[in-house]
């Protein structure tokens, strides 16, 4: 199944839920998703038939500026060998997306790291803590406009 | 060798002193020379040379120079800790390995105390050495230590009972608890040891005996109380300086003593093999210290090839293959001594 | 010192007989009192560097493990976004994976490459492939021998060492380096092979052959080492999928799943090999032993490719692909690459820039360290350890 079918088959199901496809001139071709119908995509794509995305390959967090951060979920079916990404979009003021963490456990991790290094809050998740810094780090250091805090517990960070 | 020396030195009590000390005089040097020796083996099994450079030849004064340094070395005692039980325990250890040697037959000539339930007292006293790790375990407040000293126990208490049981068919067929009875018994040539009498049940007693004794001891494939890559170094964690290498020493200490039970029940003693050739009081610590020293070969061999067991697996074959068969081979030998009346 | 340890009492004190429950973040039931939490590591000889583990335990029962990760996290992707371009990246991945530093290399080149739209010379192609598949049978040999080492027998982990020794001569020839290469370059490579490359990875192919016979008579049907693994820590099929598995822990669970193979990058296509999964003749498929013998049947595959790769390298120059000034348009890319461990994934998102805009890596022991709390509940505390041998993690990856 190509991109395109996958995205028709998406908008017959979901309308307006899906916000942005493009196929063409990339070298991955994607769908981007609204934050808050993520969680019914991803299950839709996974137990359909016809796509069968039964592995999630990589969750990453991304700023893209201006306030904006993004999600992408890269995903795979073994069943079809085919793969798609999905995109989300959230703002800075209001970073919450669903979790899809009940549909690939590996989502588990992976959101807890985007948590961590972007701050973007996965709604659902059953237990969405640091997972790389300590629990009490300031910021979220993959931001672009992220500054280093000056101390942490009396030592000082930047050296 | 008592009424000997009585003899010269007139003092019974100085005699006495003498006596006891006579053990110190071999397990020290023993315990330098197997940790150095259970280095070198372990490094050629691996392919390696191990210590090379200390005191010039093959390295042979590295055990030394761990022990001078373990001596220097700052004598930690956590914060946590009960203090008494943690300075007390590796004392409880040593003195548990130390007092069995009081009724091990170096010779003929030769036993700290000839007390006729010798072997009744080995097992008993060797139950000890259980209480003193327990000790260090729960002194210790580190919970890794307390896991081991758990394991320890529990491993002690189950393997004692086929070890009681494989010696007891020896001291059925003797009629004795007496290890220089056990030894006497033996004499003559190699086939009246007693691993090659009554076969099979006393070559089965002989393997079930050296199977619970690497447990005993804590070797590998039971190391599980020490168990390092689980416990980091179980009831030991928390040690450090001389007291270390207290606990380190009846390790070894404990080690030779399984070894020569094993060689004086099962491998005639002091006995030469060849009946009367090289046999004497003088041989006969040479053949005893070599039975023994074989036997503490074969476990640092095993330790260098087997993996470790788990703990519930360790039970099962204490309680379901260990046990059952020593009561079997107990009944067997029964039969036949009751036939051979 | 004295002040120091009588806060030390009053706070635990207070903990006791303020009477609240300990919860603890993870776990989530406030603490049974038959049950105690451990910690294994940071500092534990097994938890392979500073991985820490909380034990929530009933005795030698483990209930819960909850991971603590990070303690080696080293911000490389804010590095690779912020500090240096593209080429600069390579020494910070060759950290990543530091036991299987070629691998990584390789996964990123071949990301930037895909971004570039290079077509590298089929010598380099080679090259790459047989210094992948040399380094992938190092980073096995490590996993087996602390893996033999985790359940309790250490000769195969100096044997194991011994024979690695050989491998990083080769590469210590090549580059320079023994853990850290830094040798496979976008569009190429660093050095050409010494001249008698090709001499020294035959010879090695031919002395290494008999012995994964002797570890397998040592180590890999030792009974005890059997009863140890078998149907400990099973992992079933759809479980690992739906946990990303990758890697050994996902063919050891019976998928047969390579990348080299079902998503082909480089020149795999053109190598005859098989990729051994899982069968379960010791216990269940999916157990401890089952990802085990995938390593070691691996390595005699990666011999395999290397033996067909070794004779055809074809002649030419490494570095006539190497672009001089690396600067891609403003797209993105997701590669992924088959590591000893599992996928390596890159997303590289470009700006137009000299410098990647995002990189985000998809570490496989990432992923399969998240499955160590779902596979180990149940277990005793001997089992945590060589489920979490068999998983076969690197920090270094983990934490980034």
């Amino acid at each position: 199944m190509i991109a395109q079918e996958i995205s028709d088959s998406l908008k017959a199901q979901f309308g307006d839920a899906i916000v942005e496809t493009k196929f063409d001139g990339v070298l991955d071709p994607y769908i981007k998703v609204a934050p808050e119908k993520i969680k019914d995509v991803a299950l839709f794509l996974r137990d359909n038939v016809q796509t069968a995305f039964s592995y999630l390959m990589c969750l990453s967090g991304v700023d893209y500026q201006e306030g904006r951060l993004g999600v992408v979920y890269h995903l795979y079916s073994m069943k079809w060998n085919h793969k798609i990404t999905l995109k989300v979009d959230v703002t800075v003021e209001h970073p919450h997306c669903q979790s899809v963490e009940s549909v690939w456990k590996t989502a588990n991790w992976h959101e807890r790291e985007a948590y961590d290094l972007f701050g973007i809050i996965f709604d659902g998740h059953p237990d969405l803590r640091r997972i790389l810094l300590p629990d009490d780090w300031e910021g979220h250091p993959l931001r672009k406009d992220y500054q280093v805090q000056e101390y942490y517990n009396g030592m000082k960070v930047p050296y | 060798m008592k009424e000997f020396l009585i003899s010269i030195l007139q003092n019974e009590i100085l005699v006495y002193a003498l006596m006891a000390f006579v053990p110190l005089l071999w397990i020290v040097p023993f315990a330098l020379f197997a940790v150095w020796w259970e280095r070198k083996i372990s490094a050629h099994m691996q392919d390696r040379l191990g210590p090379m450079r200390t005191g010039g030849w093959h390295g042979w004064a590295q055990t030394i120079a761990d022990i001078l340094k373990l001596m220097q070395k700052e004598d930690i005692v956590p914060a946590a800790a009960d203090k008494k039980l943690f300075v007390l325990a590796p004392f409880v250890v040593f003195v548990g390995s130390y007092a069995a040697y009081a009724v091990i037959p170096f010779s003929a000539a030769y036993v700290g105390s000839e007390i006729n339930i010798g072997l009744f007292y080995l097992i008993a006293i060797s139950s000890l050495v259980v209480i003193g790790l327990l000790m260090a375990g729960w002194a210790s407040n580190n919970k890794w230590s307390l896991f081991g000293a758990m394991r320890s126990a529990a491993q002690v208490v189950s393997y004692e009972i086929p070890i009681a049981l494989a010696l007891l068919a020896v001291v059925m067929i003797v009629g004795s608890f007496d290890l220089q009875e056990i030894n006497r018994a033996q004499s003559g040539p190699i086939w009246n040891w007693f691993v090659f009498q009554k076969f099979p049940f006393l070559f089965i007693a002989t393997m079930l005996y050296f199977v619970a004794s690497l447990a005993e001891v804590n070797r590998t494939p039971f190391d599980i109380p020490e168990a390092e890559s689980e416990l980091v170094a179980g009831y030991h964690t928390e040690y450090s300086g001389m007291k270390f290498a207290l606990l380190f020493l009846a390790e070894y200490a404990n080690m030779f003593v399984v070894s020569i039970i094993g060689a004086t029940i099962f491998f005639g003693g002091w006995n030469s093999p060849f009946g009367e050739f090289m046999s004497g009081p003088i041989w006969g610590v040479f053949w005893f210290i070599s039975k023994g020293m074989m036997f503490v070969f074969v476990q640092i061999w095993l330790r260098w090839t087997l993996p470790r067991l788990r703990v519930d697996q360790l039970m099962y074959v204490g309680w379901k293959v260990l046990i059952p068969f020593s009561f079997v081979n107990i009944i067997g030998v029964g039969f036949w001594v009751m036939m051979g009346r | 010192m004295e002040e120091a340890l009588t806060q030390h009492e009053e706070s635990t004190h207070g903990l006791v007989e303020s009477g609240r429950p300990l919860t603890i973040p993870g776990f989530g039931r406030p603490l049974k009192s038959e049950e105690m939490v451990v910690n294994m590591g940071p500092q534990h000889p097994s938890t392979h560097g500073v991985l820490r583990l909380e034990l929530i335990v009933d005795g030698e029962v483990v209930v819960e493990v909850i991971p603590h990760i990070g303690y080696l996290h080293r911000c490389f992707e804010k590095h690779a976004e912020h500090m240096v371009n593209y080429q600069q990246v390579i020494p910070y991945c060759d950290r990543m994976d530091y036991i299987a530093s070629m691998n990584n290399d390789l996964g990123y080149a071949v990301a930037c490459e895909k971004l570039l739209n290079i077509k590298v010379p089929e010598r380099v192609e080679y090259i790459r492939v047989i210094m992948a598949e040399l380094q992938r049978i190092a980073s096995h040999m490590l996993a087996i021998g602390t893996y033999g080492m985790d359940i309790g027998a250490f000769t195969p982990f100096l044997y194991c060492f011994r024979d690695r020794e050989r491998i990083l001569d080769i590469f210590e020839q090549t580059c320079g380096a023994r853990l850290l290469y830094n040798y496979i370059w976008i569009g190429g490579l660093s050095h050409d092979v010494p001249l008698n490359f090709v001499e020294k990875v035959k010879d090695f192919c031919r002395y290494y052959r008999p012995n994964i016979k002797e570890l397998n008579d040592l180590l890999s049907y030792n009974k005890i080492f059997i009863e140890r693994t078998a149907n400990v820590g099973v992992l079933p099929a759809d479980v690992a999928i739906n946990y990303g598995a990758s890697g050994p822990v996902l063919r050891g669970s019976g998928v047969k799943w390579d990348l080299r193979k079902n998503d082909t990058y480089s020149i795999y296509d053109s190598f005859d090999f098989e990729i051994p999964t899982g069968t379960g003749i010791m216990g269940t498929v999916g157990d401890c032993w089952d990802r085990y013998m995938v390593r070691v049947h691996e390595m005699e595959q990666s011999l395999n490719i290397i033996e067909q790769a070794v004779d055809k390298i074809p002649a030419g120059d490494v570095q006539s692909a190497v672009p001089k000034r690396i600067r891609p348009e403003a797209s993105e890319v997701y590669v992924r690459t088959e590591t000893p461990k599992g996928e390596l994934g890159y997303y590289i998102i470009a700006d137009g820039t000299t410098s990647p805009y995002r990189v985000k890596v998809r570490p496989p022991t990432f992923v399969n360290l998240s499955i160590l709390p779902a596979i180990s509940r149940g277990a005793m505390i001997a089992d945590v350890i060589a489920i979490l041998g068999s998983i076969d993690i690197v920090l270094g990856e983990v934490d980034r």
